[in-house]
């Protein structure tokens, strides 16, 4: 689909036909939200005074889950109120993971920072490097040649693919379909498998990195995508056969965590969550990036904003993403992997040999990192959990002065709420798995 | 060979000749620490990157299940070893101890990935520098993350240290330094001052 | 490359050529992104403003501690202080994006809170008041979310140590 498409986005689908969503839809979903109070405001020394002075017939009671509990996909821990086996209000309380990631990046070198962020996401690190890689480019104002841009296309939409297979896997397990976690994974190897021959790294590569990406592909890289490419499709069937015929399995999803696109709008959410709900929306498209604007693909939308609609719709992607992988294959350009531009690029390693120059420069750029001109800018790209921003002061240095990660994770984590009232202590399960949140990106 | 000579049954049949090819002999605590190496339940402690690498040693391309250890307990009482997998934050650091207190006895730790060794990269404010800090370590795995094989090293290693180690001794005793050195196939945990 | 950025939507609704302002609001551009400097007193209603533009959605709001840092360019009349609030919004309709820069003075670090307007920055207010101390006015539920309830400091300030610390227990008792 190409960027100047015609369709309006702001609409939501009704049984009436489409309707638009005004501000004041919008403010009132924000309303209704707060009425319902879903939220459950109270500080952990509060729990614990309220439950120790609690009425013997108060019908309420708080539970913790977590942060060390199976299905909260890591450390995310909530607390629960409960009227019986109803979940009535509910907090989401992060901060396990929180690693100072923010920080440390201001204390490395832009340089360097990949490595720093690509720990953030690490279902899909190569997400953040290249959010965080043009930021930094369009601080330094420079271009990177195209076949970096294909090349960065074609490893994200790799990432992609794996992140959202690990989705499958885990929403499997969540609820109780161990099969499915053990055929998730093996597809997922055969991912990572592609991602280790280029970037060496099974995961955390810091292979995208601000001027291009870090090497070039490797010999016989066709081979290793068309092998993925040819196996993929008939694996995707036996989920389709597995899971989506399967009455239990929809039994626990469907009609389970429902949202509206008002009500995701007035929260801030991205991605499959926001399109779960018939909103037409993805940076890809909209807002293109990188080549995405040259490439064909349909943006897989919702109509009931359920754990089931998110589910069908991260199983479209990998299809979506296989489409993209494809055309990768075919339009990939020869030329440079990264920019050629001594500012930013280190000599050659053959040039280091024969000039001491290179040698120099080669050594200044690996130890004081360049500099960036003074500035700010925010650039955003469509991670497989929803918008995914980069916020980059520089004060002229070679570190960020400020390095701020907008993590679509964190944002998501608080329709949890929401989706959660009324239902079902269980369903609390398969919610927070389709959410599907990464508590490295939500803690940073 | 004839029927006379050879011991046909067990104690009712041949007397006390049957013995020596119906029991074996050895140390009680030999037995203990046969059974306790093989039948290792880790508990589901992921926390970052590494527990996803733990989660595909799980998986069926590794397959943990060959070392008798595919069973991970969610609850820490039917634990016995504690797969740090990822960085310790300040505000996980007692609910890491508590978890670990909770544990029956004996239980080990391996400590996953430099995070949880050292701190990583992430020597700042937020993060513990090393676990061993809070519960004593066995064995460290190197690696940002380690990958599902250094993983497996690793609890091969702590196999080891069950069938080679003390059977009573409690654990945190001694330092428990462990460096790692270059091994063939990549470098390898040492544990310093063991054995 | 291609621009991140469309920009075509409301950057070139103005007739007049006066690229000042936009919203009755100062408009600076940093790499063909439009920012907009509210002072503390016009953010509220600037914000409703931009949500009846078709802004529904406040994507990203961040802090940033300008202590060490004097070489950021800021308009004629706007005052510049230590700490500036980041607030990111996206109009899906014109496909355009939005950064406003609100100066925060650090003798009364205080923003109005943009949570009845937009209920998706209580996380990034409760992360902004965690990590730099700024307190959000008539934000539902203030307090920590990344650093332990009883944690002393704001971590992301520049007067704040990064190296590291000795583990801080939160002194729970260990359940055995």
């Amino acid at each position: 689909m190409t960027a100047t498409h015609e369709l309006p986005t702001n609409v939501n689908q009704t049984s009436e036909g489409g309707q638009e969503l005004t501000s004041a839809d919008v403010i009132a979903a924000g309303e209704r939200l707060r009425e319902l109070g879903a939220v459950l405001r109270l500080s952990e020394n509060d729990a614990i005074l309220a439950e120790r002075e609690q009425v013997p017939d108060d019908e309420t009671m708080i539970i913790n889950m977590g942060p060390q509990h199976p299905s909260t996909h890591g450390v995310l821990r909530l607390m629960l109120e409960l009227q019986g086996e109803t979940v009535l209000r509910c907090k989401p309380i992060i901060g396990y993971l929180h690693t100072g990631m923010e920080r440390t990046g201001e204390e490395l070198s832009y340089l360097q920072g990949p490595t720093n962020v690509t720990r953030m996401d690490y279902a899909a690190p190569l997400f953040t490097e290249l959010a965080f890689s043009l930021t930094v480019e369009k601080l330094l104002d420079i271009e990177v040649p195209e076949r970096a841009i294909w090349i960065r296309m074609l490893m994200t939409e790799m990432n992609r693919i794996s992140s959202h297979l690990l989705f499958m896997a885990t929403n499997g397990m969540d609820l109780g379909a161990v099969s499915m976690m053990l055929y998730g994974w093996r597809e997922r190897e055969e991912a990572l498998r592609f991602l280790q021959e280029v970037t060496g790294l099974r995961m955390n590569h810091n292979y995208i990195r601000p001027g291009g990406v870090a090497a070039d592909l490797p010999d016989g890289w066709r081979d290793g995508v068309l092998r993925l490419l040819d196996m993929l499709p008939g694996r995707l069937a036996e989920y389709d056969t597995l899971l989506n015929q399967q009455p239990i399995f929809r039994e626990r999803l469907q009609g389970v965590g429902a949202i509206n696109a008002d009500e995701c709008l007035a929260l801030g959410v991205t991605g499959p969550i926001l399109r779960s709900t018939g909103y037409d929306w993805d940076l890809r498209r909209d807002m293109p990036y990188l080549a995405f604007d040259q490439v064909d693909f349909d943006v897989v939308v919702g109509s009931y904003g359920d754990c089931f609609d998110r589910y069908a719709i991260r199983l479209a992607e990998i299809h979506e993403s296989m489409k993209i992988v494809r055309q990768c294959l075919e339009k990939m350009p020869k030329g440079d992997y990264r920019i050629q531009d001594k500012k930013v690029t280190p000599p050659p390693r053959a040039r280091i040999d024969e000039s001491m120059e290179a040698l120099i420069h080669h050594f200044k750029i690996f130890t004081e990192g360049f500099k960036v001109p003074e500035g700010e800018a925010y650039v955003a790209i469509e991670s497989p959990r929803g918008e995914l921003g980069c916020y980059i002061v520089s004060d002229g240095s070679s570190n960020p002065y400020r390095m701020h990660v907008r993590a679509p994770s964190f944002v998501n984590l608080q329709t949890l709420p929401h989706l959660m009232h009324g239902s079902l202590v269980a369903d609390a399960v398969a919610i927070i798995s389709s959410v599907d949140p990464i508590l490295g990106e939500v803690d940073r | 060979m004839s029927n006379e000579t050879r011991p046909t049954g067990g104690l009712l049949e041949s007397g006390l000749e049957g013995l020596s090819h119906n029991f074996l002999t050895g140390t009680l605590e030999e037995l203990v620490k046969w059974a306790r190496r093989h039948s290792v339940m880790p508990a589901t402690f992921g926390l970052a990157c590494c527990a996803l690498e733990m989660m595909a040693a799980g998986g069926p391309h590794y397959d943990l299940a060959r070392y008798g250890m595919e069973t991970f307990r969610a609850s820490p009482r039917q634990a016995d070893l504690m797969i740090v997998a990822g960085r310790v934050s300040q505000k996980m650091a007692p609910v890491l101890r508590q978890i670990y207190d909770q544990m029956m006895e004996p239980k080990w730790v391996i400590s996953m990935g430099v995070c949880a060794s050292s701190g990583g990269m992430f020597n700042n404010y937020a993060i513990v520098q090393g676990v061993d800090q809070i519960v004593p370590v066995d064995v460290y795995a190197p690696g940002c993350p380690p990958s599902p094989e250094t993983l497996m090293h690793a609890i091969l290693t702590l196999h080891d240290k069950i069938k080679n180690g003390e059977l009573t001794r409690r654990k945190g005793e001694g330092l428990g330094l462990v460096v790692e050195q270059m091994g063939p196939s990549g470098p390898v945990p040492v544990t310093l001052g063991q054995g | 490359m291609t621009d991140i950025d469309a920009e075509s939507g409301a950057a070139d609704t103005p007739p007049e050529n006066v690229p000042e302002t936009l919203f009755d609001t100062l408009l600076t551009r940093s790499h063909e992104q439009l920012v907009l400097h509210p002072t503390r007193e016009s953010y509220p209603g600037l914000l409703a403003t931009l949500h009846a533009a078709g802004y529904h959605s406040v994507v990203d709001l961040c802090g940033v501690d300008y202590l060490t840092n004097d070489s950021r360019q800021l308009p004629a009349g706007i005052e510049p202080e230590r700490f500036e609030v980041v607030v990111n919004l996206i109009n899906h309709r014109e496909r355009a994006r939005l950064r406003l820069r609100v100066q925060v003075p650090e003798t009364d670090a205080v923003l109005p809170s943009a949570f009845n307007l937009y209920p998706g920055t209580e996380a990034m207010e409760r992360e902004t008041f965690d990590m730099f101390g700024i307190s959000f006015d008539g934000h539902p539920d203030l307090t920590r979310i990344l650093m332990p309830e009883d944690w002393i400091g704001h971590p992301l300030r520049k007067d704040y140590d990064v190296g590291r610390i000795p583990v801080q227990f939160k002194g729970a008792p260990a359940n055995r």
